[in-house]
């Protein structure tokens, strides 16, 4: 149980990180990029050709592949996105499936549709393990994630309370008109924030080809699992996406006890116990409408206040 | 004198309505210039208009001879022109200290900075760590125009200084703004039209999007800024010529 429990935290760091990427496009560009799964498995992909196609060291092509994605998510802003949003809110859901689909078949068409992991590159990182007292064993390669997720979402918390670029994104999610007033290019911030949001993505896809096996078309269900963590924890708040992350981590853990086909069932069960505890506190009702209604099963904490 | 805003023959729309309807204004650089009007004057729309917030139809605005007719609001913000909005529009979830700081941050560097306006606006110092959002009006309001200021401005637009405030509130406001007189040049829309008359080197009257009167306060007479007000001559003119065509 113990074992489980922990396995469950260690779990929800690298859940937490596929999240950080949603909530922050969610709270800063207000818009859900459904193709964010995908993302995730495109960095992975890359990093992979990195190293089996360039023959590559994995940290330098962790190294090069963050950036990369960095780029691609400013690109995808500049280029699709800010022009989608401008038709309004559904246009970016529709644009971001279509993206994701083209990404989904582009990646079968470049990389094939066989499995492929980067466990075989990290040594003996894959099975290697620390005893803890009480006979307990933890991964390093969970432990390390872990500890990555942590430092990684810290960063993201102090780039956005302790610098201009975070005041200003935290300004543009409050207030986009009354930033522009401030001098902030909202335009701009989106790009950053956009930039942010695909390196993370990236990261838990490599992330993902560390601890098991990826395919171009795992993308929707590295989304689901987001979105669940996004919904649990809370948009906008770093501190609740890794809450998030931990809790459907835990639930996978504990649910993978009963049954190892109870895993996924576990947490998608917490993530409906959640949604439906939102929609009966009568936040979504009181306010009316279907878009208040999004809002607010997903946005229950004010973006980005400066609190992790 | 040197002009420090033109706006020619501007039109802004809301939708079907034209709210601004082909403004002519000139201002001049130092001047103080209270814009009043009823509701619905069109006020506002023109403080959003020359800030860049809400886009010109026709005509052009020019800051000291620049077209800035094209320019977004965080651009003018560079070029020289800042606007305390109506509702103060801070963000509420942050600091006083970092309202300032991206103002500060994003604007133009000059004499303005965290220092001079807290000097300016005693008020602010004490309140520097707090959440903007559980300022009291006055001291929003204070914090507002300190925002506008520390980015260094040659154009300071204030909109609705005295609305929701209290007279005690409002007296320190102004008395703060005392300050700024000469160092730059002022717009303020003011309902309180005692405190217009009495703060402003200059006065605009706007009606239904359109100027109505402009003038010194001394050489304005009360009966002329009411009926300006109010359209009283435009509803009388209206009315003599539906009854000379009936």
């Amino acid at each position: 149980m113990l074992e489980a429990i922990v396995q469950g935290v260690l779990l929800g760091g690298y859940y937490a990180v596929l999240a950080a990427g949603l909530s922050l496009m969610f709270g800063v560009v207000r818009f859900i990029n459904l193709a964010h799964g995908d993302m995730a498995v495109l960095g992975a992909m890359i990093a992979l050709w990195f190293v089996q196609g360039a023959g590559l060291h994995v940290a330098i092509a962790i190294a090069l592949t963050l950036p990369l994605m960095g780029a691609l998510g400013w690109l995808m802003q500049r280029m699709i996105f800010e022009r989608a949003l401008r038709g309004g809110f559904l246009i970016p859901i529709l644009t971001t499936i279509g993206l994701g689909a083209a990404l989904q078949n582009g990646m079968f068409g470049l990389f094939g549709s066989d499995t492929k992991s980067l466990g075989a590159y990290i040594g003996n990182l894959s099975w290697a393990s620390w005893e803890i007292p009480g006979g307990i064993f933890i991964g390093q390669l969970p432990g390390y994630m872990f500890l990555t997720a942590i430092l990684v979402l810290g960063a993201v918390h102090v780039l956005l309370t302790r610098t201009a670029f975070g005041r200003a994104v935290r300004a543009t999610a409050t207030d986009s008109e009354a930033a522009a007033l401030c001098g902030v290019d909202a335009r701009r911030v989106h790009r950053g924030a956009a930039a942010i949001a695909v390196a993370l993505a990236g990261l838990a896809g490599i992330f993902l080809a560390m601890r098991a096996q990826v395919t171009p078309f795992a993308g929707p269900m590295l989304l689901i699992f987001a979105f669940e963590a996004v919904v649990i924890g809370g948009i906008g708040s770093l501190r609740g996406t890794l809450i998030g992350g931990i809790a459907l981590g835990l639930a996978q853990s504990l649910g993978a006890m009963i049954s190892p086909q109870f895993s996924l069932l576990a947490g998608h069960c917490v993530f409906l116990a959640v949604l439906a505890y939102r929609l009966m506190s009568g936040a979504a009702a009181g306010r009316g409408g279907w878009r208040a209604t999004i809002t607010a099963l997903v946005f229950h904490k004010s973006m980005l206040r400066g609190k992790s | 004198m040197t002009a420090a805003l033109e706006l020619n023959q501007i039109v802004g729309r809301h939708g079907q309505l034209q709210a601004i309807k082909g403004m002519t204004l000139r201002i001049d650089k130092g001047e103080v210039a209270a814009i009043i009007g009823a509701n619905g004057a069109g006020k506002t729309t023109l403080m959003r208009m020359i800030a860049g917030l809400h886009p010109c139809a026709e005509g052009s605005i020019a800051l000291f001879g620049s077209d800035v007719t094209a320019m977004p609001a965080h651009g003018r913000l560079k070029a020289g022109i800042a606007l305390s909005p109506e509702g103060r529009r801070l963000f509420g979830d942050m600091t006083v200290q970092e309202n300032l700081m991206i103002a500060a941050e994003n604007g133009r560097r000059g004499d303005w900075n965290l220092a001079s306006v807290c000097d300016a606006f005693s008020q602010i110092t004490p309140l520097l760590a707090r959440p903007a959002g559980g300022l009291s009006g006055g001291q929003r309001q204070a914090v507002a125009i300190a925002r506008a200021l520390i980015a260094n401005p040659d154009v300071l637009l204030l909109d609705e200084v005295s609305l929701g405030l209290s007279p005690v509130a409002v007296d320190g406001v102004y008395q703060s703004l005392e300050t700024l007189r000469g160092a730059m040049t002022m717009i303020v829309v003011e309902q309180d039209l005692t405190r217009a008359m009495k703060f402003a080197s200059r006065v605009i009257c706007m009606a239904e999007g359109v100027l109505e009167l402009d003038g010194a306060p001394k050489n304005l007479t009360r009966a002329q800024i009411t009926d300006a007000y109010f359209g009283i001559h435009k509803t009388a003119d209206t009315a003599a010529g539906g009854a000379a065509h009936a």
